[in-house]
């Protein structure tokens, strides 16, 4: 376990090690996001309220949950980095902020686009898409920290502390913003989670959900690679791998 | 010159006594420079009323509109004053050298943080909260609300001020970090805020306040006993940096 | 009294991916006068930031006493005197309020000790006066009046004494020597001649890479 721990440290395993996992993720990723798809959208039956504008859970759904493990990831990759040290920790956060960014902000334009046809308007001040929004800010500020320190060593350092601030914020966000919510509106329409969800909808969104694990495992792998190119480039091992390419 | 014994010592001093006069020290030190920079502690006092008059001019001066959003106002005034008031928290302490210093003293950091972000806080914010009452009677809130308002005021700026030091301290080597600062910190407010305008409109409605003001004693719990830490490895992070 | 009291061994350190030194061992016991030479941009600042537990950004290791730093950092900060750059001087307070606030985290000092220090370091009847007032060397002179109340066994002074004049280094010189002939130990920068018999130099930028 240890020793396993202590390998995940060293930029040189870590690069080899991701370079052969990349392409069984793609491939993963790539075609199960086109059997979920093509599942979800063309084959799975409409609902029975919603018609086919439910769809789109096979997106939003799958985008809102890896949004908010990665941020909680980034917080435990937060925590690995500032007790330990370790530089693959922080490579990390600087990999799947972006990603997470991006997962929020589709999270929340596909909610909005589903809330057209269900609220009759593109936005409410719904308990979960507020406290997206929210988780979308704390990505953001996460992004803006890390561009403004020139020094990378510090940026790493200050973008743990903030993940770390942030991660125990967000459940108290989240209640927050729930009571706020029932207290405003009182609870009318549920986005996701309808009564008893058929099999043949929940198997093609569980397809989606693995998908998206793997896509992001994928993107996320190939960003901290070219995180530790950049951070590497004059070591001899990797002047060596550029070299054999 | 007292160069009497120069072996090492495993701790000068006993550490409680050692420590209370640290901060005895630091607090002082804070008040007298606080004392010489009057006008920055004005500043964000005036930001925090120009703020609050904006809204009845761009809004509406309507009565019943005030009465609904002026605790409100009042709060997102009084957290974007203390935001302002958040740059200058360490900023010339970074730049000529004194934090090193902290970092260096064989005190522990988190007890002088605390120190200083209590200190800024008597400083800076109580005076804050005695214009509460004077503008609360600007948006024609009724007297009970504005007692309520204070009270969640009082509960509810000392976790803003703990939490944006942590920002102020992550962003102090960063130039011009006035709008990173922000970004990084407002979603962080937003319990506060809720929590506490929600019991400034829970008693307009006439239901009990208990359960709103234990909330914001328990953020101020958390924040008390945690924000310290954070601040002080955000510190250390910038020093190390500079 | 050859006990070692810092040892800093195989240090290797880069910033913006230039190595500034690496395999750097050094051993500081009491009673030594060390001066880190080297032209600018050889990392003399980044090295004395980093035996004072300023920087972590450093492979190696740093021993107090034999102990590794980080374990016993306290202690080591207990005995430690550092001076950089930064004077660490509030522009709006005097020199003596400055020095209290200085010393009083650290430890106890009676207003005459104060005014005795302040008075050694050649600000006297300069005390009241706020510090933007004074010169660029009237200021300095603010941060190593802490020198004249230190007990602490390792000095670190990193370029302390920029904007001093003639008369001032002169003095410091003495306070150096006396310091050192009372068993404190002594790691500094400076660009200044000092005359210093048995200052050891450590010259960083030659076989730094």
């Amino acid at each position: 376990m240890w020793q396993w721990f202590h390998k995940l440290g060293s930029p040189k395993w870590f690069f080899g090690f991701a370079g052969t996992l990349i392409p069984w993720l793609a491939v993963g990723a790539l075609i199960l996001l086109a059997i979920g798809l093509v599942w979800g959208l063309l084959f799975a039956p409409p609902d029975y309220q919603q018609g086919d504008s439910y769809r789109i859970i096979f997106i939003h759904v799958p985008s809102a949950y890896l949004a908010q493990s990665l941020y909680i990831a980034m917080a435990v990759a937060g925590a690995v980095g500032i007790i330990w040290r370790m530089k693959m920790a922080d490579t990390f956060i600087a990999a799947a902020a972006p990603i997470g960014a991006a997962l929020t902000f589709l999270a929340l334009f596909t909610g909005a686009v589903w809330g057209k046809p269900t609220w009759g308007t593109w936005w409410v001040w719904d308990a979960r898409l507020t406290s997206m929004l929210l988780l979308f800010f704390l990505y953001l500020g996460i992004i803006a920290l890390r561009g403004a320190m020139d020094d990378r060593d510090s940026a790493a350092r200050a973008c743990a502390i903030l993940a770390l601030v942030g991660a125990v914020n967000i459940p108290i966000i989240k209640y927050s913003v729930d009571w706020w919510n029932t207290l405003h509106q009182p609870a009318s329409i549920k986005l996701t989670e309808p009564p008893a969800m058929p099999a043949e909808m929940w198997m093609p969104l569980l397809v989606m959900g693995i998908a998206f694990h793997l896509l992001v495992g994928w993107l996320v792998l190939a960003r901290m690679r070219n995180e530790i190119i950049e951070r590497e480039r004059r070591t001899r091992w990797l002047r060596d791998w550029l070299g054999s390419r | 010159m007292r160069a009497d014994n120069l072996a090492p010592v495993e701790y000068r001093e006993e550490a409680g006594a050692g420590m209370l006069r640290a901060c005895a020290v630091a607090c002082r030190r804070d008040l007298l420079v606080a004392f010489r920079h009057r006008q920055d502690i004005v500043n964000p006092l005036v930001f925090f009323v120009i703020v609050v008059s904006l809204f009845p001019l761009g809004v509406s001066p309507d009565l019943d509109f005030l009465r609904e959003a002026g605790a409100g106002i009042i709060w997102v005034a009084a957290l974007l004053a203390i935001l302002l008031s958040l740059g200058n928290l360490f900023r010339n302490d970074y730049e000529d050298g004194t934090l090193e210093q902290w970092v260096l003293s064989p005190q522990p950091l988190f007890v002088l943080v605390l120190v200083r972000v209590l200190t800024n806080w008597m400083v800076a914010i109580v005076p804050l909260l005695l214009l509460v009452p004077v503008l609360g009677l600007m948006v024609h809130l009724p007297a009970d609300l504005i007692g309520v308002l204070t009270l969640t005021l009082v509960l509810g700026t000392p976790v803003l001020i703990l939490v944006g030091a942590i920002g102020a301290a992550l962003t102090v080597s960063v130039r011009s970090s006035g709008v990173l600062l922000a970004l990084i910190i407002l979603p962080l407010y937003v319990p506060v805020l809720i929590f506490g305008t929600g019991a400034v409109a829970a008693a307009a409605d006439n239901v009990p306040i208990v359960g709103h003001l234990a909330i914001l004693g328990a953020m101020l719990a958390l924040a008390i006993t945690l924000a310290p830490l954070a601040i002080a490895a955000a510190l250390r992070m910038s020093v190390a940096s500079g | 009294m050859s006990e070692v009291l810092l040892e800093a061994s195989s240090l290797y350190c880069e910033r913006d991916d230039r190595v500034l030194f690496s395999q750097l061992n050094l051993q500081i016991r009491p009673g030594t006068l060390i001066r880190v030479a080297g032209p600018n941009g050889t990392g003399k600042t980044t090295l004395l930031r980093i035996l004072a537990g300023l920087s972590s950004f450093y492979e190696g290791r740093l021993l107090w006493q034999g102990r590794p730093l980080w374990q016993v950092r306290e202690s080591y900060l207990a005995n430690l005197l550092f001076l950089g750059h930064r004077p660490a001087i509030t522009p709006s307070l005097t020199p003596l309020e400055n020095l209290a606030a200085f010393t009083g985290v650290r430890r106890r000092n009676t207003r005459a000790e104060l005014l005795d220090a302040l008075a050694a370091a050649g600000l006297e009847h300069f005390e009241d006066i706020p510090a933007h007032h004074l010169s660029a060397g009237q200021q300095r002179r603010i941060a190593l009046a802490r020198l004249y109340l230190s007990t602490a066994p390792l000095w670190i002074l990193d370029e302390a004494f920029t904007a001093i004049d003639r008369d001032g280094v002169r003095a410091l010189e003495a306070l150096l020597r006396a310091r050192v002939d009372a068993g404190g130990a002594v790691i500094l920068t400076t660009h200044h001649e000092l005359s210093l018999p048995g200052c050891e130099i450590i010259t960083l930028g030659e076989d730094g890479l």
